[in-house]
């Protein structure tokens, strides 16, 4: 592998500037002329607009601006879609109801945008919006999903009578039907996935600039797929066609999924840039980020599991109700449906499955992918219970798990995924080794005399990235494909600029993708640069979500390579007048093998740009593209072992020990992948014990700052156990299957069945925070 | 933030007069004042700055009385070596106060004078039977600390220092909000000549108040196991949606028990 190339743990190249404060985001992009933004957001859940007067605001001190939702209609400006058709059974195309960027007859959610104001300072934004006199007339709210499906509730849009996008299922209904009649057991759960908020560590942010002289827009912002905003922004919301915008992602802070959407303010920031003649600049403060990211996870399901009186599964039926927010946003469709019930065979041969999901309205924030996105879902509910399976029966959670895994590949799902490759008892073998699981009795009978509880949870997850390929994607309602484009510039003196339509913010694409350069080509990572973020500058690309970076992105630099070294070789065989076959490339330089004869790397990049002495009829020049649409998801899986201590007069649960054991396919640098896990594991844990979103009745956030809503924090985590066991995925050209994810989809179950373990409990409500908990013994107690 | 007239006090008499300008309002640490004015939830029209007055900082301990000027840091309270000998219980329970940039800038004066349900210094002083001294007049803890972010200060008032004798014994355990870290449940005891008093914070739906009960049980025997079974009663305690009332009544005399138990360690 060489110190730099393919498996070396080389430090992120990209860290320096991030560590010492001097990355480059949204927020300090400064143009000149540039004003500044601020919006005036809706106070109410749901609420009817009588008039909005802004009068007096347009006459504070620095105001330019002061715009609203008529406005933007009358300018053409399109309404927000959710751009993944879902059918349901009975046929019917979901129920999107209209998203105006400003709002201007009707607020559905705290934090719904309904005028923009526009002035010289941030202050004088904020100030000015203060003095919008907006007249609402407040109608009844739902922040529950069932509930808002109940007939008493208030109907949010009048696309979707009772609040019901769509009902989908997935599966046999028959079939599972009749496994659980025939079943000598069925295990039965309610099981429920709490909201989170996704807290990308820089909050989203947009600047709009409009050059009048050439008619031509540039929208800096936070996105992890700047092509993407593009083509959404060009195609559906009418800002402008598409090689009259630019849109560039420069460093950016974290998305967990939550930067993939277009968000009114950026389609705002340009359209306002138009209107008042000046570039217009809009950072969200935190609260704004609480209140209108979109959030993840809110799933209330019931599960039946069916076992035959050998302990094999023989059925599973999922009965779920998505709670979407008060908008559809981008993705939000899939989310609940291809992306969750698509994986409800876990790492289970299950003969019958059969999903049912219904997708609701309610006043709350729209509800997209988050880190995971519907996998984690998935995993929660198949691994809660399969350990409160194994609790009925009376069997050991592991051995349940073993008897039903999955053991020849490619192994067909009733749920359409074909899993193609993977080793799910290795995982739990290396998981159990790792976490002692043997020695956990007497661990527990030490524990019990210093007055804790302890409890030990698995979990066995699998999951899917690279969502494709295209063709089936789109087959399944997509509105857009799911391949990466890489272009691969060997400059004149041997250089290389990798041109990737991935966006990295935070995974470290700047040193993965310049390791593949280096393995292939026996160059040092400093001479190869990743450029991305920029559509001026990188070809077509669909962006990073998905966990998708390595496989699918990494795959297109793979191939462009491909090319590359093929012309390469051909004028290295024509400088060194030897047979194209027999020239190999090592340290650097192209050799013909078996011979002494060589010409470095940078001379033959030279070659081909001088273009005095190349073989007949070929193009001077060095630079290919690829554009890689895989032939399959790819499936990640592995299996956790959560260890907990929880001190019953508090209730404070202490994670004593957490173990990871993944298959991540092939891997391209050990200590990011360990970061993302560690990363995923953070994320998953604060899921588990400390993340919760909470409205009241009346729809207001109640967890809208720090004050209220948990982070994970160091001294809340342990030190994690992690380890690989690969087998590399057959589908792509690197053997990758993606890690960015699998942390927080496999985490919460474990953190879960650790603790009704220690307690004696079938079920606890995520977060299971102190009091939850101390709740939850002292329940048993009565 | 809206824009505001600052001003740097030079003495506490100055500090008084200009505090008369406009609807001033004082600023020590700034640990609640400035987040609250950033997020636009005050909007005083003049800050009177104490941070810089001399008088008004610094530990004094002479024999067993402590004297600790209204605008020293939490780190430097905690931090003093006399008093870590004279009272290590509130040197500690300073020590614990939010995170350190927080006990860099926050004072003890700004605390109490805040009030804030969840603080930790209300139920230290209440339990320490301290007195507040003002620029005006001496004010026993127990008629100091009002309600929900309410004292018994006047307008014009200036806290300038706290003082009290040193107990024989004394802790404070909280049990920290897993969000915020403020204290859940903060429970500081005291055992002094004049007898044992418990001081609870972060509870009361009115705020520090103290613990007749649980005094009454340590008073017959400062012991941990003397609160064994204890029932708290969770009338006139908060809800909200980190706890339940019956859960920090559960609290109340979890935390009670350790911090006896570290009392007499």
């Amino acid at each position: 592998m060489g110190i730099e190339g393919v498996g070396a743990r080389v430090a992120r190249k990209e860290d320096r500037r991030f560590i010492t404060g001097a990355g480059r985001y949204v927020d300090d992009m400064v143009v000149p002329g540039m004003k500044h933004a601020a919006f005036v957001r809706s106070p109410y859940a749901h609420a009817q607009i009588k008039k909005i007067d802004v009068k007096k605001a347009k006459g504070m001190p620095g105001v330019i601006g002061v715009l609203t939702g008529k406005e933007l209609k009358a300018d053409g400006i399109g309404n927000l879609i959710c751009g993944w058709m879902i059918h349901s059974k009975d046929g019917s195309p979901m129920k999107m109801g209209a998203w105006s960027p400003l709002a201007f007859d009707r607020v559905r959610y705290v934090g719904d945008a309904v005028v923009v104001v526009v002035a010289e300072t941030k202050g004088q934004a904020r100030d000015a919006a203060e003095a919008v006199d907006i007249t609402y007339k407040e109608l009844k709210a739902v922040v529950d999903a069932p509930k808002a499906l109940e007939r008493s509730a208030p109907q949010i849009h009048p696309e979707a009578d009772g609040n019901l996008i769509f009902d989908w299922e997935l599966g046999d209904s028959t079939a599972t039907n009749a496994a659980i009649k025939a079943a000598a057991h069925v295990t039965r759960m309610k099981i429920v996935n709490n909201r989170l908020v996704p807290n990308a560590m820089e909050p989203r942010a947009a600047l709009g600039y409009y050059d009048k002289a050439e008619d031509h827009y540039t929208c800096w912002t936070t996105s992890q797929n700047p092509h993407l905003a593009r083509l959404v922004m060009s195609a559906f919301y009418n800002v402008a066609p598409e090689n009259k915008l630019r849109v560039i992602a420069p460093d950016v802070g974290g998305g967990f999924g939550s930067k993939i959407y277009i968000y009114p303010e950026e389609i705002i920031c340009l359209w306002a840039s138009k209107k008042t003649g000046v570039p217009v600049k809009w950072v969200a403060d935190r609260t704004e980020s609480f209140l209108t990211d979109a959030h993840g996870r809110d799933h209330v399901s019931t599960v039946e599991m069916a076992f035959d009186k050998d302990n094999r599964i023989t059925g599973l039926k999922v009965d779920t109700i998505a709670n979407l927010g008060a908008y559809m946003s981008l993705f939000s469709s899939c989310v609940p449906t291809y992306l969750y019930a698509t994986l409800l065979s876990g790492q289970y041969d299950i003969p019958a499955i059969h999903a049912n999901v219904r997708a609701v309205y309610t006043n709350t924030a729209p509800v997209d992918a988050y880190r995971g996105a519907g996998r984690p879902e998935a995993t929660y509910l198949l691994e809660r219970t399969m350990e409160t399976a194994a609790r009925e029966l009376g069997v050991s959670p592991a051995e349940l798990r073993r008897k039903n895994f999955i053991t020849s590949f490619p192994h067909q799902t009733p749920v359409i995924m074909n899993y193609d490759a993977g080793d799910y008892a290795a995982s739990l073998d290396a998981a159990m080794a790792a976490a002692d699981y043997g020695g956990f009795a007497k661990r527990k009978a030490d524990a019990v005399k210093r007055g804790k509880l302890r409890g030990i949870g698995l979990s066995n997850y699998i999951e899917a990235c690279g969502l494709a390929p295209s063709a089936a994607v789109g087959s399944l309602g997509a509105g857009i494909g799911l391949w990466e484009s890489a272009e691969v510039r060997v400059n004149a003196v041997g250089t290389i600029e990798v041109l990737t339509g991935s966006h990295s913010h935070g995974q470290g694409h700047e040193t993965t993708f310049a390791q593949l350069v280096s393995q292939r080509f026996g160059v040092p990572i400093d001479s190869v640069s990743i450029v991305h973020g920029d559509t001026d500058k990188v070809q077509m690309g669909m962006g990073s979500y998905g966990s998708r970076s390595g496989a699918v992105g990494m795959s297109a630099v793979a191939k462009a390579l491909d090319k590359v070294e093929a012309k390469a070789k051909k004028i290295a065989a024509h400088l060194l007048e030897a047979d194209e076959g027999d020239i190999v490339i090592e340290n650097g330089a192209l050799k013909v093998t078996g011979t002494d004869k060589s010409v470095p790397w940078f001379q033959m990049a030279l070659a081909a740009y001088t273009a005095h002495n190349l073989p007949g009829g070929m193009e001077p020049g060095l630079k290919e593209t690829s554009f890689y649409d895989p032939s399959n998801f790819t499936f990640p899986a592995g299996c956790y072992v959560c260890e907990v201590e929880i001190d019953p007069e508090t209730g404070v649960t202490e994670i004593v020990q957490f173990v990871a054991a993944d298959d991540f396919g092939n891997i391209i640098n050990p200590m990011i992948v360990e970061g993302q896990v560690h990363g995923g594991v953070a994320q998953g844990i604060g899921q588990a014990l400390l993340e919760g979103t909470r409205y009241d009745a009346s729809g207001q956030l109640l967890t809208a700052s720090y004050m209220d809503y948990t982070m994970p924090r160091a001294d809340d985590l342990p030190s994690f156990k992690v380890s690989t066991s690969n087998t590399p995925c057959p589908s792509n050209p690197l053997g990758i299957k993606g890690c960015g994810e699998a942390g927080a989809i496999g985490s919460p179950p474990a953190v879960i069945n650790a603790i009704t373990d220690a307690i004696g409990i079938t079920d606890i409500a995520m977060p299971a925070s102190p009091s939850t908990v101390w709740a939850a013994i002292r329940a048993t107690k009565h | 933030m809206y824009s505001v007239n600052y001003h740097r006090a030079a003495s506490v008499a100055d500090a008084a007069k200009l505090l008369k300008s406009g609807d001033a309002k004082l600023l020590s640490g700034g640990m609640t004042r400035i987040p609250a004015m950033k997020t636009r939830l005050a909007a005083p029209s003049d800050l009177v700055d104490l941070s810089r007055i001399k008088e008004l900082q610094g530990v004094k301990v002479s024999g067993k009385t402590v004297t600790i000027g209204a605008g020293t840091t939490h780190h430097d309270v905690a931090s003093d070596e006399k008093l870590k000998k004279a009272c290590p219980a509130l040197a500690h329970t300073a020590s614990r106060i939010g995170d350190p940039a927080v006990r860099y800038k926050g004072t003890i004066g700004g605390s109490i004078a805040n009030n804030d349900p969840a603080a930790d210094y209300p139920a230290a002083l209440l339990a320490l039977d301290a007195t507040i001294v003002t620029n005006k007049r001496e004010i026993a803890a127990g008629k100091f600390f009002t309600g929900l972010f309410e004292t018994a200060l006047k307008d014009g008032e200036i806290i300038t220092a706290v003082t009290f004798t040193a107990p024989a014994k004394a802790a404070y355990e909280k049990f920290r909000n897993p969000a915020s870290r403020y204290a859940i449940v903060g429970v500081f005891v005291a055992k002094g000549k004049d007898g044992v008093r418990v001081a609870v914070t972060g509870a009361g739906d009115d705020g520090v108040f103290r613990s007749k009960e649980i005094e009454a049980a340590l008073t017959k025997s400062f012991t941990a196991a003397a609160l064994d079974g204890m029932k708290i009663s969770a009338k006139n305690l908060m809800s909200d949606i980190h706890a339940s009332a019956d859960y920090r009544a559960n609290l109340i005399a979890v935390m009670a028990k350790r911090a006896v138990a570290a009392a007499n360690a």
